[in-house]
């Protein structure tokens, strides 16, 4: 099956039926461009292999603002486009959190913050040890969810090992309440690193492929500060 | 019972490819041959519990069947977010092993007790709880909790019976006309030496969740005294539910609530919880009553 193609303003027309509020431009979301980028043009996942073993993996730490999720899962086939027509209401599978039991394509429920990368960390290990070298696994967290410690403890076992099939997508909209005072690409130690434009799709492509296969990679995504 | 599941878990990953072991540097040593043999299916992500069971979950999604391991505190309750989400919420499974349980480490303080572990589990659903009493227990109970996707937890302790009982069913050790005195995992020999010349039955089950309920109605006695090596009353509300159509009265004992801030050792403990086995006992006296009067057992 071949993913229907989509532009930013098909995109606006979805987020308009999830969230009924015509007035929010796609700039709006924080982590849209990234995960556009992701799903267009670089992560090897499709609606008609979400159970094949090999497929590459996201995995949405930052469970919640999923709009911006559900849109790219609706414009790329996973889920129907009349599921975000009723967002969080007593039957609807979407909801302000996501649920992997109840959404294609989802690889983990989320919400609660700072559980995803150790959850991808696991991923990427059960991968490689069942000889699934291709697969790659993308874990997006914010700058905010950093503060939570569980991810730092993955990010400092993946450095040490050279868990080299995992990437960390950091969408930074500054809204950590104590920041990260010498830059957030400098908190993962023994990653490869790569700082871009959260909204120049070229760059999160160039960003996304930039991984050299021997250690983990992190693409901080940088976006405008959280209003 | 540490050293049975070392050998069984490694046995697992030579015959199951399917089997992995999550540590956070408790028994390292002890898995070092066996993660030299399998370097991707032995991961020690260090001092690090909350990846330890993200990692297991991350494991279990891509298929895997993992074996998580360290002190039932570390383990259980300060990764208890990681249970509930990282395996439950996600749909997966894994076997957790832990040691250490109530006061096995009862010189390192508070701090290396669990005696709320089995009480965690009862919040989360579907959790299978073995709570072996015997070395020899814990090889078949470890071997068949890795052939299949559930959550299951596995309780070791250096406390143990004298003789292992095979079987997850709760199987009558003797009977009497008082009571039914259930023993759970390593508690069974103090209660035999506690009940010595009263009237009541023993029943022992190594397996608390899901508690055989059927076994302990065939038992026939509506008098009950749970005897647990955990929090007190961790299992009453599933034995009241048993027998909620029936007349029946219920003592429940176990390791109390308060942090005694003492040191000592294992033996100490039990006697400062009334767990040993005159304090089992004169609990279990005041329960049925002193004097000898007539069986009370319904059957």
């Amino acid at each position: 099956m071949t993913a229907p193609t989509t532009t930013s303003a098909s995109l606006g027309e979805l987020l308009t039926r999830l969230t009924g509020d015509e007035k929010h431009a796609p700039s709006a979301y924080s982590t849209l461009d990234v995960l556009w980028v992701l799903y267009d043009r670089v992560l090897r996942a499709s609606p008609d292999r979400v159970d094949d073993p090999g497929r590459d993996r996201f995995l949405l730490s930052k469970g919640h603002g999923p709009a911006a999720y559900y849109a790219v899962l609706a414009a790329k086939g996973f889920i129907p486009q009349e599921w975000l027509d009723d967002l969080a209401g007593p039957d609807s599978r979407l909801g302000h959190h996501p649920d992997r039991l109840l959404v294609p394509g989802v690889e983990i429920g989320s919400g609660s913050l700072g559980h995803g990368l150790g959850l991808g960390v696991g991923t990427a290990l059960g991968l490689r040890a069942q000889g699934f070298t291709d697969a790659r696994v993308y874990a997006l967290v914010g700058d905010a969810e950093l503060d939570e410690g569980s991810n730092h403890e993955a990010i400092a076992y993946a450095g040490a090992t050279g868990l080299a099939s995992l990437t960390a997508i950091v969408v930074d909209n500054q809204s950590s309440t104590h920041g990260w005072p010498g830059g957030i690409a400098g908190r993962f130690h023994g990653w490869t690193a790569s700082t871009v434009d959260g909204r120049d799709h070229a760059a999160i492509e160039a960003g996304l492929r930039a991984h050299n296969g021997a250690a983990p990679h992190v693409v901080v995504a940088v976006v405008e500060k959280k209003g | 019972m540490r050293q049975t599941f070392v050998d069984t878990a490694t046995a697992l990953l030579d015959s199951d490819p399917r089997t992995a072991v999550v540590l956070a540097d408790i028994s390292g040593d002890a898995f070092a041959p066996a993660a030299h043999e399998h370097p991707d299916r032995v991961v020690n992500v260090g001092i690090r519990e909350q990846l330890m069971l993200g990692v297991a979950g991350g494991l279990a999604l891509t298929g895997l069947r993992p074996i998580v391991h360290s002190y039932a505190p570390f383990l259980v309750d300060r990764a208890y977010e990681q249970v509930k989400l990282d395996l439950d919420h996600q749909g997966v499974g894994a076997v957790l092993v832990s040691v250490g349980a109530s006061y096995d480490a009862s010189s390192e303080g508070r701090t290396h007790q669990s005696p709320g572990d089995v009480a965690l589990f009862d919040t989360l659903g579907g959790w299978t709880v073995h709570v072996p009493g015997h070395a020899g227990e814990v090889g078949p109970l470890l071997t068949a909790a890795a052939g299949h996707d559930e959550p299951v937890y596995i309780r070791l302790s250096t406390q143990r019976n004298a003789q292992a009982r095979p079987g997850t069913g709760l199987q009558a050790v003797r009977r009497g006309g008082r009571a039914a005195v259930v023993a759970v995992g390593p508690m069974l020999d103090t209660v035999l030496a506690a009940v010595e010349g009263l009237d009541v039955t023993v029943a022992y089950t190594n397996t608390p969740r899901p508690f055989d309920v059927k076994g302990l109605r065939a038992l026939g006695h509506s008098d009950v005294v749970l005897v647990e090596p955990y929090l007190a009353g961790t299992s009453s509300a599933v034995v009241s539910d048993a027998l909620r159509d029936l007349p029946h009265r219920l003592l429940s004992l176990g390791v109390r609530r308060t942090d005694l801030h003492r040191y000592g050792s294992p033996k100490d403990h039990a006697r400062w919880q009334g767990l040993d086995p005159a304090g089992v006992r004169e609990s279990i006296s005041a329960f049925v009553g002193a004097d000898a009067g007539p069986a009370r057992g319904r059957g």
